[in-house]
């Protein structure tokens, strides 16, 4: 059995190890990533590290605060882990092209089941692992934990991985079970419903504006019990938080280590069970064919309609990418998830307590303007990445047809330009003016934020094209999978960088506002010079950051 | 009609296209065969203008491929050798889409749609998205995207993958009569029995090189085998295996 394991992980390890290999650009381009990736975790494990100290300076409630952080970090991990184990799984059990090979082949089943288990887990854990090293290590640093703390975490993070991905797959085989037909365009949009739920309800669990403002809670007493008692004591998140932050606390306890691997095996073999019983099946099903007519319905014929003054051929280039959208539910159905966030969002904004006694806190006001500038845009450049990013990968092994065609490369940039940014520039304006008018900043600021999330959803636009362009995935089995590639994560480092560059472009010119808000200053609106100096630095930055990456990209195209 | 000046590609260090030359005329059936890796493909991408040569240039009626794309390529029909298309497109949709790519629209564009789809028995399939679409008719769908423009050079890279034996038969009638209408067809396949029975001339690529050019009858003097079939030409001048090595395979 392990050496058929060994042999079906096989293939995957030697591609790693190939494109490890590689030429002097790609050794150069390797150290890049890798220096970017230091950078990154290093500004990560710095911020951790500050907040914790910040915290710990809270009378008796400090450590408290700083365990109740860790918990809710870890069960939005677990939550995104769960999320991503179900795409992987669908990928690797049931979309992956060397399974009719693997099926073929008279290979152990358990072998089979095992290795594409730990495809699942890989894929779906890297990402997060990557940001749990900086934080693991500012939390060992912080409360001096030691070499002892790191084989804590090693025993405690490992099921803590392995739980979700065992349960995403065996949930995926199930949902494969129940929609055998229509294949796994239903089972991907029964996962984004999942993860709808599953977000509310993990905001639920979390009720994090009961730790926002402790005034909140009408006693002390009560603002302790919630931060004594477990966030969710049924997950494997707060099993993992109670072993790691024992040993922080000298009072660790092997239980949670016990109970953290017992439910790991016990998962494990029920999964191997589940799948002993009902992977051929589910598998034959997988691949049957259905009826996939196409009706042009009134919406199609508008759409046509109002796009009939352009020029032909970009004409049909948007309405290919506008139809392979709608019909493709790995794309559409992550809308859903997206319209949740952003309802969340623009909710938690709305709470906001940034009144104190039915008074205006006005610094609170101005901190709260840059800090929603700062999410909104980090909300964008996730958006991009999740549907601007891919859309050239998409193209793979279709680009013959406008290679050969009379049209140039580069015409396909213009149109997969235009598909990201309209809907993502009306997006960014709704959200920037929602909550705007919840914060009630004065008309200066409002117009500045709106604008800003309008060029800002340029840029990222076209830089999630351009690292698409640069570092595309035609081998993608499924749209979901491409942003967690590489370039993805590229993409989303350099779009923080350039949002860092534009809240800096702001914040310089109107600091002298932003701190006559605070207790003492003389509070004042934002002057004309200041609000138009900010206004010019960001058009200029973003100016530069879409037309830089939109020209290098098109050039490539062309080349 | 197609002219191959110098054509040349290099991958690193290999040389896949090693400066070709070749001038195909119109009203004419050009076969390019050649073992796997001979370089085919890359010169097939090179002509259509997905792959830019590293040296040398490829003329489409007269228009550099590369430095004059537009008029080049709108004289161009293409068929990949391996059926990827968009799968969320319907088959007419696809059809429709490449005749917008080449400047084309309306009811002359739709009236070929139903002809070409008649002509490969797809109209049942016109309206289901491509991807469940089977292989041949993949084939058959890009085959039509080829020629929904009215082109006039074709260049075909393994036309007989997939395609049953009556759309086999259509695919060689269609393509003597689109050449007897002026077209050119620039055929790459390992199907010998197509290339000796319907192409005017011939060419055999290996490693880079093209090492034989002319009819079949050339072909045989070239290849001192007179009176040879065209499978025994080739195997003459690529030398592939012999009948030791799959003895020796087999044995053991």
């Amino acid at each position: 059995m392990i050496s058929t394991y060994r042999v079906l992980l096989s293939p995957k390890l030697q591609t790693v190890r190939h494109r490890s290999r590689g030429t002097g650009s790609r050794t150069a381009r390797q150290i890049l990533i890798g220096a970017l990736g230091l950078f990154v975790g290093y500004g990560l494990y710095w911020g951790v590290r500050e907040l914790l100290e910040v915290l710990l300076t809270v009378e008796d409630l400090g450590r408290l605060l700083a365990f109740k952080v860790l918990s809710i970090g870890l069960v939005a991990m677990l939550g995104i882990l769960l999320l991503s184990s179900l795409i992987a799984a669908l990928s690797s059990f049931f979309l992956a092209r060397d399974l009719p090979a693997i099926r073929s082949a008279p290979a152990d089943w358990l072998a089979v089941y095992f290795a594409r288990l730990t495809e699942t887990l890989v894929s779906s854990s890297w990402m997060v692992l990557l940001l749990l090293i900086p934080l693991l290590i500012a939390y060992e640093q912080v409360f001096d934990g030691g070499i002892g703390f790191y084989a804590v975490s090693v025993l405690a993070f490992v099921p803590f991985f392995l739980i979700p991905a065992v349960v995403g797959s065996a949930i995926t085989l199930l949902l494969v079970r129940v929609f055998p037909a229509s294949r796994s365009r239903d089972v991907l949009g029964f996962i984004s419903i999942g993860a709808v739920g599953l977000l509310v309800l993990g905001l639920r669990v979390l009720r994090p504006e009961r730790l926002v403002n402790p005034d909140a809670s009408r006693e002390l007493v009560d603002y302790l019990a919630v931060l004594r008692g477990p966030s969710s004591p049924w997950l494997s998140s707060q099993w993992t938080v109670d072993a790691v932050a024992g040993y922080l606390d000298g009072a660790f306890e092997p239980f949670w280590l016990l109970l953290l691997w017992s439910t790991a095996a016990g998962l494990v073999v029920l999964g191997a069970v589940l799948h002993s019983r009902m992977f051929p099946l589910c598998f034959t099903r997988a691949q049957e064919g259905v009826d996939q007519r196409v009706k042009r319905h009134a919406g199609w014929r508008a759409y046509e309609a109002l796009l009939s003054p352009l020029p032909l051929r970009r004409r049909e280039l948007i309405l290919k990418d506008t139809r392979a959208f709608f019909r493709d539910t790995t794309q559409w159905s992550q809308l859903i998830l997206l319209a949740v966030l952003v309802v969340v969002y623009v909710y938690n904004i709305r709470v906001l307590p940034i009144r104190s006694n039915e008074v205006l806190e006005r610094w609170l006001v101005s901190i709260v303007f840059f800090l929603n500038l700062a999410l909104s845009g980090f909300v964008l450049a996730a958006i991009a990445a999740r549907f601007v990013f891919p859309s050239y990968s998409l193209e793979g092994r279709t680009l013959w047809l406008l290679g050969s065609s009379p049209v140039r490369t580069s015409t396909l940039m213009w149109s997969k330009f235009w598909i990201g940014a309209v809907p993502l520039t009306v997006l960014a304006v709704a959200l920037a003016g929602a909550t705007n008018v919840f914060l009630g900043v004065g008309t200066g600021l409002m117009i500045i934020s709106l604008v800003t999330t309008a060029v800002l959803s340029l840029a990222f636009t076209s830089q999630a094209l351009a690292w698409g362009v640069f570092f595309p995935q035609f081998e993608a089995e499924n749209a979901a999978q491409i942003p967690t590639s590489v370039g993805g994560l590229l993409f989303m480092l350099g779009a923080i960088g350039n949002l860092i560059l534009v809240i800096l472009a702001q914040y310089l010119p109107l600091r002298a506002y932003v701190w006559s808000g605070f207790p003492g200053g003389e509070a004042r609106d934002p002057t004309g010079w200041e609000l138009g100096i900010a206004l010019v630095l960001t058009l200029a930055l973003c100016g530069l950051t879409t037309l830089v990456p939109y020209r290098a990209a098109s050039r490539r195209l062309d080349a | 009609m197609i002219v191959l000046e110098g054509l040349t590609k290099k991958y690193g260090d290999f040389t896949a296209v090693a400066a070709i030359d070749l001038e195909i005329p119109a009203n004419c059936i050009f076969g390019l065969l050649g073992p796997n890796g001979a370089g085919k493909t890359t010169t097939l991408r090179m002509i259509s203008g997905i792959l830019r040569p590293d040296a040398g240039r490829v003329l489409l009626g007269g228009h550099d491929v590369h430095e004059a794309p537009e008029p080049a390529k709108a004289l161009l029909g293409f068929v990949p050798d391996r059926p990827f298309v968009y799968e969320k497109l319907t088959g007419a949709e696809l059809l429709r889409f490449t005749a917008g790519l080449w400047g084309m629209a309306g009811p002359e564009v739709e009236t070929r749609i139903d002809e070409l789809l008649e002509l490969w028995d797809l109209t049942p399939w016109k309206d289901q998205l491509v991807e469940s679409y089977s292989h041949g008719m993949r084939q058959k769908l890009i085959i039509s995207s080829a020629l929904v423009h009215n082109p006039t050079v074709l260049v075909i890279d393994e036309p007989m993958v997939g395609l049953d034996p009556r759309s086999a038969w259509l695919f060689k009638d269609l393509l003597r009569s689109f050449v007897d209408k002026g077209g050119t067809a620039l055929v790459s396949t390992h199907t010998l029995d197509l290339a000796e029975n319907l192409a005017d001339m011939l060419a055999v690529m290996h490693r880079g090189e093209l090492v034989a050019v002319g009819t079949l009858e050339d072909l045989r003097r070239q290849a001192s085998a007179e009176g040879a079939s065209l499978e025994e030409i080739f195997l003459r001048i690529t030398r592939g295996a012999t009948d030791e090595d799959i003895e020796r395979v087999l044995s053991r």
